[in-house]
């Protein structure tokens, strides 16, 4: 288990050396992404202003406010709350996402699929985990909210995040097969069968 | 006792932020209970940083989750009060859509086939407002959750059959829990209805995922299941986040209705670990938050 500093973008043989179990720390650009930017541009055929080449994307929707934009920064919002969504209802769009746009890094909770893990595999992607519900937490390792696009979404807008030690993550999936979120349902499965005769609630035969 | 339409909406507004914002006391004190029981490296670390988290919002007076969830009012009527319910629920609605303007707060509220978000955490029947009524004189309870997606989609309902019996009953929510794993943020509180209409049962699940911890399902066979599920589920290895580790749940909240002779229902509906809630009484006295 190593730790790892990693400013986006990144390369393919910088995720190709990240393995489950392993922690990072992301520096520099973060982008925000969810169900609604994710069917726009993949169902509906919508592209994105934005170079999202060897970056990460963390699904989320963020809390903001409407500012002035202000010199050095012309974007209108600023940060209220921004933390991490339930990673699983955008399953399929993993692969498109890092075949047509180049992300190489995918944030979320609660892990992916089979799907996601085999596009990791191919293409050279990671799966790092934050808590999730730790928002709060999550807000002070954002700097700054950069520029928007695709924002007749809001809330489910394309955010661009600039960032400061975000993290501690965990690398809970990586490109060479390792899937920790596969490997704790694979025991829970296997605990099953006591669990319910301890209860009572044994199977019947069929 | 008059109640007051512009207080209720003072406080509707006031309720959704500070929900967002203050874990109640009892989830806190779950928390203590889950960490000095993990043994689980990781499941330790994000036990920590969930702790951490809720500091840090308290100390940024920030919201804790960046989920705003669907925003649900439980108004409890005591006696000798006078209302009209028009008004109060017109109230809470504005209430809820000033929280969202003025704190600012996301609105995370679309209409189901459009997916249009009006920004204002309201849609057609969002606020959810239920409303009950008890025995304490001149009292209004109005309890406000922001109920958080991630857990929300954790819920299932099957009519079972008498035949299937209580066991068919136990071994659904286990089922549901590693179904479930770590999308629903555990660790979680693991609502359970059982019996009633296919409505009263999910419903049933609701009130017991919402419930405070410490708190016991009133009927004795509701409790016993609930005892038995709350050791079991934190048997299966799934652990804070679905990234294993003992704490699965805080507990497993069980609540009952009778059912019909021919049926067998069953429900779960999960709770997060950011499990927001919270309560004002209004009185003649005043307003206190509880």
């Amino acid at each position: 288990m190593t730790h790892h500093v990693l400013e986006t973008p990144v390369s393919e043989a910088q995720v190709r050396a990240l393995k489950a179990g392993d922690t990072v720390t992301l520096e520099k650009t973060l982008f925000g992404i969810r169900d609604a930017t994710l069917i726009a541009m993949f169902d509906h055929g919508r592209t994105t202003r934005f170079d999202l080449k060897g970056h990460a994307v963390v699904h989320t929707a963020p809390n903001v406010r409407k500012i002035d934009p202000r010199p050095g920064n012309s974007c209108p919002y600023e940060p209220v709350c921004i933390g991490t969504t339930t990673s699983m209802r955008m399953e399929r769009f993993t692969r498109p996402l890092m075949e047509r746009d180049g992300v190489r890094v995918i944030i979320g909770k609660g892990g992916m699929g089979p799907g996601t893990l085999a596009a990791l595999r191919d293409i050279g992607g990671v799966y790092l985990a934050v808590v999730g519900g730790a928002a709060a937490l999550e807000t002070t390792w954002i700097e700054a909210i950069e520029d928007v696009d695709m924002d007749d979404l809001h809330p489910e807008s394309l955010w661009k995040f600039r960032i400061t030690h975000f993290g501690p993550l965990l690398v809970t999936m990586d490109s060479h097969g390792g899937s920790l979120h596969a490997d704790v349902n694979a025991t829970a499965t296997a605990r099953r069968a006591a669990i319910l005769a301890k209860l009572g609630a044994a199977e019947r035969p069929a | 006792m008059q109640l007051d339409p512009s207080e209720v909406e003072e406080l509707a507004k006031a309720l959704y932020v500070r929900a967002l914002k203050l874990l109640p006391p009892d989830i806190k004190r779950g928390f203590e209970r889950l960490s000095r029981a993990e043994t689980d490296a990781t499941a330790r670390t994000i036990l920590g940083t969930m702790v951490e988290n809720i500091a840090v919002a308290e100390r940024t007076n920030n919201l804790l989750c960046q989920d705003t969830g669907i925003p649900i009012y439980n108004v409890t009527i005591g006696r000798n009060v006078t209302f009209d319910g028009v008004a109060m629920t017109a109230a809470i609605r504005r209430g809820c859509e000033r929280a969202t303007h003025e704190h600012p707060l996301r609105s995370s509220v679309v209409h189901p086939i459009t997916r249009k978000n009006e920004q204002t955490s309201c849609g057609v029947r969002i606020p959810i407002v239920n409303v009950d009524f008890d025995e304490r004189e001149e009292t209004v309870a109005i309890e406000m959750i922001p109920k958080g997606s991630g857990s929300e989609n954790g819920s299932f309902l099957q009519m079972l059959i008498p035949a299937d019996g209580a066991a068919a009953v136990k071994r659904f929510v286990i089922d549901r829990v590693i179904e479930c794993g770590g999308r629903v943020c555990p660790p979680t509180i693991v609502g359970v209805g059982v019996g009633g209409t296919s409505d009263l049962c999910m419903h049933l699940a609701k009130i017991a995922a919402t419930r405070p911890l410490g708190t016991t399902c009133s009927d004795p066979e509701g409790a016993r299941i609930e005892a038995e599920l709350s050791e079991a589920v934190n048997e299966l290895g799934i652990g804070p986040q679905g990234l294993g580790g003992r704490a699965t749940s805080f507990r497993v909240h069980v609540e009952v209705a009778a059912t019909h002779i021919t049926m067998n229902p069953v429900a779960v509906n999960i709770q997060c670990h950011s499990a927001r809630r919270a309560t004002a009484l209004i009185t003649p006295g005043g307003i206190a938050f509880v």
